[in-house]
């Protein structure tokens, strides 16, 4: 269980249009990539200062490989962050404003309150 | 001493911006009235004669971390940039500079410190759309220098609902402490019911039109009892999973003080949340 890590994926990835764009068309090896290189980087540090201790769990590698948010959801990843990055990610398909913000919201239907915890 | 020369609290809409400076076909329907309201709402301020704003608000994860989370943070800077990358993405809204009140940020710190507040600082801090909002809504001139005060309402564990309250009654009697002649109109900015990345997203109301009802009834009025009674940090996640917001306008209410009328009430009923509009007057303060 490492929500801490899986919330740092989608908040670096969100705010890099770089990452965005590279997460949008290669979720799988941006993933691999990531955890491999990034994933122990402590922000606002001198690049050499790594963590030795960060990684997905098996799930948790699969959903954002996936770009499963119902998954991610189900897995307390914070509700922001992964509404935010998935925006970025789709909405460019979807005609209509808000329509897949709607879908999303729809494919997340089967959730009543309470919703699995975001407490990191 | 510095004198209050307003209170403020309302919602901090993203999409405000967009909507407001649309044209032709890509103008919501919604859009006039909205216009129309927020300049009402402006009103309020300009009315005031401020010369200093300081600004509550909830940063996004933009430059706030889970690395080292600070539950209450004062901006000490002569300048904030405003606004980040994902939000003119996301948002479509514009980069801007505003100017800074370091004395007043300074004061708010060491006498908050004092106060048994253990406030962060940051000299360096970049603010999102929770300040840069209503500064578009009450000062798009952005002329005035500020003191931003960010809380954390995003990131379990938070401080509890009374702490939000406590603080707010304490800049209120800091800022009226200031040893200052300048007229400090105090803005907060938060959420009624508002769900974000969950099933009950982008409907046609908020999420919880009866949480919003009672909400707005209970700033209006300075009910600070009954809020009290009525939220908990676990009670909040049933309106919406966003809807922690709303401590950053108990904040707010403890500006105004307890069973204090506001002098403005507005609201307007959108698809995905509902927006309120809360202007106090200090009492004996001229406008």
């Amino acid at each position: 269980m490492s929500k801490y890590l899986v919330n740092k994926f989608l908040y670096t990835v969100d705010r890099d249009p770089v990452l965005v764009e590279r997460y949008r068309a290669d979720p799988r090896g941006t993933v691999a990539w990531w955890e491999a290189e990034q994933a122990n980087l402590i922000l606002n540090c001198h690049s050499g200062e790594r963590s030795t201790w960060l990684a997905f769990t098996g799930a948790e590698r699969d959903a954002l490989a996936s770009h499963d948010y119902v998954a991610l959801f189900g897995l307390g990843a914070h509700n922001f962050l992964t509404l935010t990055l998935f925006i970025a990610l789709f909405e460019r398909d979807y005609e209509e404003p808000l329509a897949f913000q709607r879908e999303y919201a729809a494919r997340l239907g089967h959730w009543t309150v309470p919703y699995p915890d975001i407490s990191t | 001493m510095a004198t209050v020369a307003a209170v403020i609290a309302s919602t901090h809409h993203p999409f405000f911006y967009r909507a407001s400076t649309s044209t032709g076909a890509d103008r919501p329907p919604f859009a006039d009235e909205w216009v129309a309201k927020i300049g009402a709402f402006r009103e309020t301020l300009t009315r005031a004669r401020p010369d200093v704003l300081v600004m509550v608000g909830s940063d996004h994860f933009h430059q706030i971390w889970l690395d080292n989370m600070p539950q209450f943070l004062v901006g000490k800077a002569p300048a904030y940039d405003g606004n980040f990358y994902n939000e003119e993405r996301e948002f479509g809204l514009p980069r801007m500079f505003v100017p800074g009140h370091e004395e007043l940020s300074g004061y708010l710190l060491r006498q908050g410190l004092d106060a048994g507040f253990d406030l962060a600082f940051s000299n360096e801090l970049r603010i999102d759309h929770s300040i840069t909002c209503p500064l578009i809504t009450l000062r798009p001139e952005t002329d005035l220098p500020i003191v931003p005060v960010y809380t954390n309402i995003f990131a379990p564990p938070m401080p509890q609902p009374k702490r939000f309250v406590q603080l707010g009654q304490a800049i209120r009697e800091l800022v009226e402490s200031w040893p200052s002649e300048q007229r400090v109109a105090i803005i907060g900015t938060g959420h009624l019911s508002l769900e974000l990345g969950g099933p009950r997203q982008f409907g046609p109301h908020g999420p919880d039109p009866e949480f919003d009802r009672k909400a707005v009834e209970w700033i209006a009025s300075g009910d600070l009892d009954s809020a009290l009674a009525g939220v908990s940090l676990d009670s909040l996640w049933e309106p919406g999973n966003a809807t922690h917001g709303f401590m950053d306008f108990m904040l707010m209410m403890g500006v105004a003080g307890r069973n204090v009328k506001a002098d403005y009430t507005d609201s307007l009923d959108l698809f995905h949340t509902m927006e309120a509009y809360f202007t106090w007057y200090p009492a004996g303060v001229a406008k």
